[in-house]
């Protein structure tokens, strides 16, 4: 070894070891505690015939996790069968083509038509899409690959705040400063299709935002050093190497965004006007699935109340759909 | 005749002194094998000659390196024109997520060629050089990803033949491939010799001795041996070189 490469190899030496002995140290103390008490359990249980019980235990343990899974499960089911044998009769009663393509929702005159609340729902979900994904995304690429260190610190965790936020928040922030705005800019009463939008848009941006980043992060580094390699630009190896890489994670962020925006009520009713007409533009208000619910729930009966259910009913297909869709649309992706 | 001339490079990684005073030249057409046990620094060098360690932070380089004669650390050096002469090889295959063309179109399109013509013809050329176009000309838009190990890294020279490099960096391109795939490369490399000069590093000597022209012996950071590949393999100056080559240590 020559003299001038005696001191690098002595340095790298003395830190690789250092490290290495507090890992062992480190790994030596977890070990133990993890692993001394499953030992010595079954050494004991030898001798002291007690093999049955400790066995007994352990399918005690499994049963006991297998309940708690259970209990999800559970609470699905139940909600799809309170759904379906309340929801589905008063379709049956009302007639599906009547209820699902009924423009008009007249409860007084038995008339339940909830096409202007399906469409309602569909325009505000879109209208969310068009705000928030370009955004969230962009803000996810942002975050992954071209924030300064300092400037993340404050980012990532107002981004997390704003998930955070309860959704009667944004409703009020909607009320008080996004409904005067509309309605200076854009004309009409402010309280509209646009107003829902973009809140909605601006309250999906987190998840998405969250989830792409970290679509992003998990894609290998060597795609994006591929591409400086072949002479791109930061920005070129960002968005033409690595985001198609991203793809998949993405796309299962927009669709959990898509979820939250259109079962999303509180903020919307606040600032959509609720009207039961199908918008014929961006500043007249319109009414979801979700807020003619609310809107009515606390003072239905009979077939008035069944209906709504219904309503809820038609809310859970589409998110039934989306979820089903985006399932089958990842598992594809997976060998 | 020298296609990269290094001098008195010294590299650091924040305090770590990783590249120790390294001089070399590297002869144009030839294929220069870069040698040595892991940690040595050889694959760090090999990273300074198309700026790649220009990612890593704290990373400080003093020293000269020059291709064609001009200095590839000057303030004014384009880093996309340097890294579009100076091409490079992974050692895993690194597919871009969509279809083998956009893969090897991702460079000439890079470097604003758009006109499909064009591009078919630089894609048909580029897997031919590759010796691949064969088993994948009906694939091309198939996902890059599906093909196999030794396919993709076939393909991943393509590519970065398809901006027409004058010199290829391989960072032991075959380490993660399987033995018949590895002889394609090794054949493959052969054949680029006759119009690039290629920088290949390995940890199997025995491919240094079937590909390499000449071989460079990098041990702790310091380029202990540069020389022809068979003097090296026969009768090499310095005894930690033979001790490396006999397989006593590394």
């Amino acid at each position: 070894m020559s003299s001038s490469s005696a001191p690098l190899s002595a340095s790298l030496h003395g830190t690789r070891s250092a490290v290495k002995r507090f890992v062992l140290l480190k790994s030596e103390g977890f070990g133990n505690g993890m692993r001394t008490p499953a030992i010595r359990v079954p050494e004991e249980k030898k001798n002291s015939m007690s093999g049955a019980k400790g066995k007994f235990s352990e399918s005690f343990m499994k049963v006991v996790f297998l309940l708690a899974a259970c209990v999800s499960i559970l609470c699905v089911l139940l909600i799809c069968l309170f759904l379906f044998s309340n929801g589905l009769p008063a379709i049956g009663k009302i007639g599906p083509v009547a209820f699902l393509t009924g423009m008009e929702w007249r409860p007084g005159s038995e008339l339940y038509g909830i096409a202007p609340m399906i469409v309602g729902s569909l325009y505000v979900t879109a209208g969310a899409i068009v705000t928030g994904v370009p955004l969230g995304v962009l803000t996810a690429v942002f975050m992954a690959e071209f924030c300064p260190k300092r400037l993340y610190g404050v980012l990532s965790p107002a981004i997390a705040l704003l998930a955070g936020v309860p959704s009667i928040l944004y409703g009020f922030f909607g009320l008080v400063v996004m409904v005067p705005f509309v309605r200076e800019v854009f004309g009409g009463s402010g309280k509209s299709l646009l107003t829902a939008s973009i809140l909605l848009g601006i309250m999906i941006l987190p998840t998405i935002t969250s989830v792409s980043e970290a679509a992003i992060r998990a894609v290998p580094r060597s795609s994006y050093e591929g591409a400086l390699a072949l002479g791109a630009t930061h920005e070129r190896s960002v968005f033409f190497a690595v985001l198609p890489a991203a793809r998949s994670g993405i796309l299962a962020g927009v669709v959990l965004g898509i979820g939250r925006s259109i079962g999303e009520t509180m903020a919307v009713i606040m600032v959509a006007g609720n009207q039961v007409l199908i918008p014929e533009s961006l500043v007249r208000g319109a009414r979801t699935l979700t807020a003619n619910i609310v809107l009515e729930m606390g003072y239905a009966a009979d077939l008035h109340r069944e209906a709504l259910i219904g309503t809820a009913l038609v809310l859970f297909v589409f998110i039934l759909i989306l979820n089903t869709s985006m399932a089958l649309s990842i598992g594809r992706k997976v060998p | 005749m020298d296609k990269l001339i290094v001098d008195k490079l010294n590299l650091y990684y924040g305090a770590n002194h990783a590249l120790r005073d390294i001089g070399m030249a590297i002869p144009a057409r030839e294929v220069t094998a870069l040698i040595g046990p892991s940690g040595c620094g050889k694959s760090t060098f090999l990273r300074t000659l198309n700026r790649m360690n220009d990612l890593v932070e704290g990373c400080r380089i003093e020293g000269k390196v020059t291709l064609d004669g001009e200095d590839i650390y000057a303030e004014e050096t384009d880093v996309s024109v340097l890294r579009k002469r100076v091409g490079m090889v992974f050692q895993k295959p690194t597919p871009f997520a969509m279809s083998v063309y956009d893969n090897i179109a991702f460079g000439p399109r890079t470097h604003g060629i758009r006109a499909r013509v064009k591009l078919d013809a630089i894609i048909e050329k580029s897997l031919r050089d590759a010796a691949i176009w064969d088993e994948i000309k009906d694939r091309l838009n198939e996902n890059a990803l599906s093909l196999s190990g030794g396919q993709q890294q076939r393909m991943c020279i393509a590519r970065a033949l398809a901006v027409s490099p004058e010199v290829l960096l391989m960072d032991e391109p075959t380490s993660a491939l399987d033995p018949i795939s590895t002889s394609r490369i090794e054949d493959l490399v052969a054949e680029l010799k006759k119009e690039y000069t290629i920088v290949i590093v390995t940890h199997n000597m025995q491919q240094a001795a079937r590909i390499s022209d000449r071989t460079a012996f990098f041990f702790l950071g310091e380029m202990i041996e540069y020389d022809a590949t068979e003097k090296i393999f026969s009768l090499p100056d310095d005894k930690r070189t033979e001790n490396y080559i006999t397989g006593r240590f590394g």
